[in-house]
């Protein structure tokens, strides 16, 4: 009974990314409580979900669709309770979900129901003296908790990005099964799509961040042209400040009362870096700051600082990327 | 409408994070503590439903220490009615311990609302207002940016990766505040002055020790030294060598 349980995400039928982070997560984990444990992932849709096959590469040995007619949209409610079961009737040691918009709904409402605690948002895991550890940044990221889970099952999230996607070859059998779910009452109408092709900055591996240095909100462009330089891979987005004058869309902001983000490249320009807004960023992989005052404190997390003027720095910055992608 | 604003008192996010003797918690000398900003949507946006029904009552609820008194005045001085503290050494760490110390004290409070801020901004748990849904068995919204309320129903906006889900929920629920909700007032003076002389409960706790230990507390591994690769336009081939080359990210 040390089997862990992978709860993944689709949206209109299409397996979400970060659902192989949450497979490599839970394979981690399962290789660390040793022995023969099982990952089996778990995802809820309406019918068939298309990328599913691909869940056994990352570690899964078996993958498993709930379906409903209540789950074409997300249903809080029918999913917590499907989930529940699931964890209880199955005898996992540990669930694990992504700490996405849906993944940090949906955990607590589990957690809750089978009584156990629950570790939000943590960027790693690890099994001492077959109790599962993690890490959970607290504090605006200026500390680390590092925790022991002692019930049963474990229930963890993982920020994204974190958990890069690792090959890990297993069965992935598929099995598919119906199940009966009530209607909710909390119930999701609709979904409002932002414009067609534009990343999340929550989930894209770059993330062009700009703040006050830019002026006026029209010359968020040269960022956008710089994103685009990079061709579907990255996203915009802003400082605090900028978001607060209404430049931007909340949706964009970076920082304490904003998106943790933790791209492979995030690129700051003309932010100044204040503390809280090193809380969304700092676990990136690599940052670069471009910022006018050499005496910024974006520098100060900056793995490389490029000091001069954006409005030339960074048109010729996207101009030298389209070259290499040329 | 009688709508209760579950609080919390945090260390101000502009703190210098020093690590206590025991290893394991914040060193609070010296550090400033304030009424956590998200939970500040929440008071604003229970004083507007209340003012704008003409009736009803908004109850701050706090679990925390008796300093936490301090942070149930400055939300009473933004408005509300009256607040009760759950007076505990320490907010546990295990979220659904916190969770049910709330739940037992707002279940028979007759609630139409339970607002929540989305997460605290000190142990960024993220989890303490769906499980008090769940305890109390309500519907629950979380991380909401947008609210409209009429006829015993509620429609909500949330933000989900590049999308805004509409979601429709009936009262009494629980929901959690994101920022974009509203505009949180400051307290005034002639506030401050009144919130002296509203009533304020205190009721000892002892939240249960829960499922989660804490093992260590430790600063975050030190971002490898970086450098300023150059001034100017004339720096970008260089940048760009560095990622290439050094970060291999291009």
């Amino acid at each position: 009974m040390s089997d862990v349980l992978a709860v993944l995400e689709q949206r209109d039928g299409v397996l979400r990314k970060v659902s192989h982070e949450v497979v490599t997560g839970a394979r981690r984990l399962a290789d660390a409580l040793g022995g023969t444990a099982t990952v089996d992932a778990v995802v809820l849709a309406a019918g068939a979900v298309q990328g599913t096959d691909a869940l056994g590469g990352f570690g899964a040995d078996k993958v498993i669709t709930l379906t409903s007619g209540a789950f074409g949209a997300y249903a809080p409610e029918g999913c917590a309770m499907t989930i529940a079961a699931r964890a209880t009737t199955g005898g996992y040691s540990s669930v694990v979900f992504a700490a996405s918009a849906t993944g940090k709904d949906l955990a607590p409402r589990v957690a809750a129901k089978l009584g156990v605690a629950l570790a939000q948002d943590v960027t790693d895991l690890a099994v001492v003296g077959g109790a599962v550890t993690v890490v959970h940044p607290v504090y605006a990221g200026k500390a680390l908790l590092k925790l022991k889970l002692t019930g049963t099952p474990a229930v963890v999230s993982l920020r994204p990005n974190v958990f890069t996607p690792v090959q890990r070859p297993k069965a992935g059998a598929a099995e598919t099964v119906a199940v009966e779910v009530p209607a909710g009452r909390v119930l999701v109408k609709q979904v409002k799509a932002v414009e067609a092709g534009v990343l999340d900055v929550a989930e894209a591996s770059i993330v062009i961040s700009g703040g006050r240095g830019l002026k006026e909100p029209a010359n968020f462009k040269v960022l956008e042209e710089l994103a685009a330089a990079f061709g579907g891979r990255a996203a915009v987005g802003a400082s605090r400040a900028v978001v607060d004058a209404g430049w931007r869309p909340h949706a964009d902001q970076v920082g304490q009362t904003g998106k943790t983000v933790s791209p492979t490249l995030y690129i700051a320009v003309g932010i100044s870096g204040a503390i809280q807004h090193q809380a969304g960023m700092r676990t990136s992989k690599f940052i670069v700051a471009i910022n006018k005052d050499k005496d910024a404190p974006i520098f100060k997390v900056a793995d490389y600082g490029l000091v001069g003027d954006l409005f030339e720095i960074v048109p010729k910055l996207a101009e030298e990327i389209r070259k290499l992608h040329g | 409408m009688k709508i209760a604003v579950c609080i919390k008192r945090v260390a101000d996010s502009e703190t210098r994070v020093r690590i206590g003797a025991d290893g394991k918690s914040l060193d609070e000398a010296g550090v400033k503590f304030i009424l956590n900003p998200y939970d500040e949507f929440a008071v604003e946006e229970a004083l507007q439903r209340r003012d704008a029904a003409a009736s009803g009552e908004v109850v701050v609820l706090a679990l925390g220490p008796a300093q936490a008194q301090e942070t149930i005045r400055t939300a009473l001085a933004m408005g509300a009615d009256r607040g009760v503290l759950l007076q505990a050494d320490r907010v546990p760490v295990d979220g659904l311990e916190a969770a049910r110390a709330l739940a037992a004290e707002l279940k028979d409070g007759g609630y139409d609302l339970i607002l929540f801020g989305k997460m605290a901004i000190d142990d960024y748990n993220h989890q303490v207002g769906p499980m008090v849904a769940e305890l109390l068995g309500l519907p629950c919204v979380t991380t909401v940016a947008h609210l409209e309320l009429a006829g015993g129903r509620g429609t909500a906006e949330r933000e989900i990766e590049g999308g805004v889900e509409v979601v429709e929920f009936p009262l009494p629920a629980v929901l959690t505040t994101d920022k974009g909700l509203n505009e949180p007032r400051y307290p005034a003076l002639k506030g401050i002055m009144a919130a002296k002389k509203k009533p304020l409960d205190v009721k000892p706790v002892t939240p249960g020790a829960g499922g989660v230990v804490v093992l260590a507390m430790t600063p975050p591994p030190e971002r490898k030294e970086g450098r300023i690769v150059g001034e100017g336009v004339v720096a970008v081939a260089e940048l760009i060598r560095v990622l290439r080359e050094e970060a291999k990210v291009l």
